[in-house]
C-alpha cells in the first residue's frame, strides 16, 4: 500500500514538473517583454534594462525557471507586471469565486445526474429511461457559455429575478455572494449532468447484472434497497472517474462563464492577463488550472482505494 | 476525457442489440435511428457550409445600418444583427467556419495521436510510458488555455484555434488506440505475423491499424462535436478567427450586448451549434452501435482511461 502510494506521488509531481515545464516554455517563447509592457513605448533604453535586470529577465532561461518553481513551492508567485501587486495576492482573491462555482457547480451535476441516472437504470427503458437519455444527449450538445446567456435573457432581463451578472464580494455576505453565483453554476453544471447522467445508467446496470444484487434480491430484500444499498454503491467509481476527467472541461466552462457573468475569478484573470501581455499571471494562472486538473485525478485515483477496498490488492 | 467521449448507449441505441451485422443498407438506417438522423444532419450542414462558399442570401459583411436589429421574418429568415447585417447569412459562412476548423483540428490529432497510439502499443516499455504520460501533460491544460497561450504566440486566426483544439485531441487519440492496439497486439494472429518475420512497422501497418479502424472513426465524429464547442468558445472569447469572418462564438458574444431587445441574436447561433454537435454526437453514438455493438452496448463506458489495461479477450473485432 505504502509503495503503490509513494510510486503515485511521484508519478503526480514529475507530471507536475513536465507541465509546468511546457508552460514556462511556451510562455517564454511568446513574443513581448513584460518589462517593455510595464514601461510603455516611450522607455528609455537604460531605464529598460534596469528594470530587465530587477526583473531578473536578463539571466538565463534555466535559472528563471529554477526561480519561479522555488517561488511556487515557497508561495511566491512573482509580481504582477500590470497590477503591480503580487500575483499570489490576485491568484487568492480570484480562487474564492472559481472555487466556489466550481464546487457548486459539481454538487449540482452530481445532484442531477445520480439519481436521474439511477432512475433511468432502475426502469430501463420505461419513459424516464427515454426522458433521461434525451436530457442527456442534449445537455452534452449544449454549450455552457450559451446556456448563461439564455439563463441571463429569461432570469435577469425578463424576469428581473437575478442579476445578469457581477460580483458582490464575501465581504458582502453569504448569501448575495452566493446568489451571484447561482446562474452560473447551473449553466457550467448542465453539460457535466448529461455526461454523468448516461455513466451512472450505464454503471448502475452493469452492476444490476452482478451475482451479488441477485443474491440480495433472493434474499428478499426489496427493489428499492438492493438498488441504493447494493447496486448503487458499487457503481460509483466509473462516476467519480468520469467526474475527475470531466474536471478540465469544467475549468474551460469556467473560462467562458465567468466572462459572460462578469465574475471576477481565474478565468477572467487569465483573459485579462492575457489582454494586457502580463505573462507572470498568465503563466500563474494556467499552471495553476493545469495542477488542479492533475491533482483532481490523482484524488480520483485514490479514491478507487476507498471506493473498492479490493483494487488496493491489485494495484500497480 | 472529453465530455462528449463519455458517451454510452442512448435509449435508441439499443437497436444494435436485434440488428445483425450484414443488414442491407437501407434497413440499417431504419434499424440505428440516431445514426441515420446523426447522418442527416452531418451531411446537411457540410452541404450547407459549402453552399455558403458559393452563395447565402445576402453577402454575410453586407450593413445596412437601416435595417439593424430586425426581427426574424421582419427582414431576412433570421432577422438582422445590430449592424443590419443579414442573421442567416452570417449563420451559414459560420457554418463553414466551424465545420473546416474543427474538421482540420480532428483531422491532424487523429494523424498524430493514432501515430502516438500505434507506437506506443508495438514499441511498449519506456517508450510507452513516455508517451502516455507526455498525454496527461498535455491533456491537463483546457484547451481555451492552450489557446489564450498559443494567440500570443501565433496572433488570431484559423491557425491558432486549429493548433489550440489539435493539441488537445492528440492525447485523446493516442489512448484510445493506445488501448485498443494493445489488445490487437495480445491476439494469435500478431504471433503468427511475428513467426513470418515481419517487423513491428509493417504489422502495425497490416494488421493492428485496420482492426483498430472502427474505435478510431466513433472517435472522430465524437471529437468533432467537441472541436466544434471548443471552436464556439475560443470564438467567443475572441480568440478564434478575427472579423469580419462572422463565426457562431463571436455572434453569440455580439449579442450578449442586444439581450434585451434581441434575444434572437442570441438564441439563433446557439441552437446551430447545439444542432451541429447533437448531429456529430449522434452520429457517433450510431457508427459505434453498427460498428462495435459489444463496446457500445450496455457497458457504454469507452472511456480508455476506464477500460481494463489490455485484457485481450475484450472488445475490438
Amino acid at each position: 500500500m505504502i509503495a503503490v502510494l509513494s510510486r503515485r506521488v511521484c508519478g503526480l509531481l514529475l507530471t507536475l514538473l513536465a507541465v509546468s515545464l511546457l508552460i514556462f516554455v511556451v510562455m517564454d517563447v511568446l513574443p513581448g517583454d513584460p518589462a517593455a509592457v510595464m514601461l510603455g513605448t516611450s522607455a528609455q533604453p537604460d531605464t529598460l534594462a534596469a528594470l530587465r535586470h530587477a526583473m531578473g529577465l536578463d539571466q538565463p532561461v534555466m535559472l528563471r525557471y529554477g526561480r519561479w518553481l522555488g517561488g511556487m513551492v515557497t508561495g511566491d508567485f512573482g509580481l504582477s507586471t500590470t497590477y503591480g501587486v503580487p500575483a499570489a495576492d490576485l491568484l487568492w482573491q480570484r480562487v474564492a469565486v472559481t472555487v466556489p462555482l466550481a464546487v457548486m457547480a459539481i454538487l449540482l451535476s452530481v445532484a442531477i445526474a445520480v439519481p436521474l441516472g439511477v432512475m433511468a437504470a432502475a426502469r430501463r427503458g420505461r419513459a424516464v429511461d427515454y426522458l433521461a437519455a434525451v436530457f442527456a444527449q442534449f445537455s452534452i450538445a449544449v454549450p455552457a457559455f450559451w446556456v448563461g446567456l439564455l439563463l441571463i435573457i429569461l432570469f435577469a432581463t425578463r424576469l428581473g429575478w437575478m442579476p445578469s451578472g457581477g460580483f458582490p464580494g464575501w465581504s458582502a455576505g453569504i448569501m448575495p455572494a452566493l446568489g451571484a453565483l447561482v446562474l452560473p453554476s447551473i449553466a457550467l453544471a448542465l453539460p457535466q449532468a448529461g455526461v454523468l447522467t448516461r455513466v451512472t445508467r450505464a454503471a448502475v446496470l452493469d452492476v444490476l447484472d452482478e451475482d451479488f444484487v441477485r443474491t440480495a434480491r433472493a434474499k428478499g430484500l426489496s427493489h428499492g434497497a438492493v438498488l441504493w444499498r447494493h447496486a448503487v454503491p458499487n457503481a460509483l467509481i466509473p462516476v467519480v472517474t468520469v467526474l475527475g476527467l470531466q474536471f478540465t472541461f469544467l475549468i474551460a466552462g469556467a473560462v467562458l462563464i465567468e466572462n459572460i457573468f462578469r465574475l471576477p475569478g481565474l478565468g477572467q484573470l487569465a483573459y485579462q492577463a492575457l489582454a494586457r501581455r502580463d505573462l507572470i499571471v498568465m503563466q500563474d494562472v494556467v499552471l495553476f488550472f493545469a495542477a488542479s486538473v492533475i491533482v483532481t485525478n490523482f484524488l480520483v485515483d485514490l479514491s478507487y482505494l476507498v471506493l473498492d477496498p479490493r483494487l488496493a490488492g491489485r494495484a500497480t | 476525457m472529453p465530455r462528449s467521449a463519455a458517451l454510452s448507449e442512448p435509449a435508441a441505441g439499443r437497436a444494435a442489440d436485434r440488428a445483425g451485422h450484414r443488414a442491407p443498407a437501407s434497413r440499417v438506417w431504419l434499424r440505428h435511428p440516431p445514426l441515420a438522423l446523426g447522418a442527416l444532419i452531418t451531411v446537411a450542414l457540410a452541404a450547407i457550409a459549402l453552399l455558403s462558399l458559393v452563395w447565402t442570401p445576402v453577402s454575410p459583411a453586407r450593413m445596412q445600418i437601416a435595417f439593424r436589429l430586425q426581427a426574424p421574418l421582419a427582414r431576412g429568415l433570421l432577422g438582422t444583427d445590430q449592424f443590419g447585417r443579414d442573421v442567416l447569412s452570417m449563420l451559414m459562412a459560420g457554418a463553414w467556419n466551424s465545420l473546416s476548423i474543427a474538421a482540420s483540428a480532428v483531422a491532424i490529432g487523429t494523424a498524430i495521436g493514432t501515430l502516438a497510439g500505434v507506437a506506443g502499443a508495438a514499441r511498449r516499455g519506456l517508450i510507452e510510458a513516455a508517451l502516455m504520460r507526455g498525454c496527461d501533460v498535455l491533456f491537463a491544460v483546457p484547451p481555451i488555455l492552450s489557446a489564450m497561450m498559443l494567440d500570443a504566440f501565433l496572433g488570431p486566426g484559423r491557425r491558432g484555434a486549429i493548433v489550440a483544439i489539435a493539441v488537445f485531441m492528440v492525447p485523446v487519440f493516442a489512448r484510445v488506440t493506445g488501448s485498443a492496439a494493445r489488445q490487437i497486439w495480445a491476439r494469435d494472429y500478431i504471433l503468427a505475423a511475428r513467426g513470418a518475420g515481419k517487423g513491428a512497422t509493417l504489422i502495425t501497418i497490416e494488421h493492428v491499424l485496420p482492426n483498430i479502424a472502427n474505435p478510431i472513426i466513433v472517435q472522430v465524429a465524437i471529437q468533432l462535436g467537441l472541436a466544434i464547442l471548443t471552436e464556439a468558445g475560443l470564438s467567443f472569447l475572441g480568440l478564434g478567427m478575427p472579423p469580419p469572418t462572422p463565426t457562431w462564438g463571436r455572434m453569440l458574444a455580439d449579442a450578449q450586448t442586444y439581450l434585451g431587445v434581441a434575444p434572437w441574436l442570441a438564441i439563433v447561433p446557439g441552437c446551430a451549434i447545439v444542432v451541429t454537435v447533437l448531429g456529430f454526437n449522434l452520429l457517433g453514438d450510431g457508427l459505434r452501435d453498427l460498428l462495435d455493438p459489444r463496446a457500445g452496448g450496455r457497458r457504454g463506458l469507452s472511456l480508455p482511461a476506464l477500460e481494463p489495461p489490455q485484457t485481450p479477450d475484450r472488445g475490438a473485432p
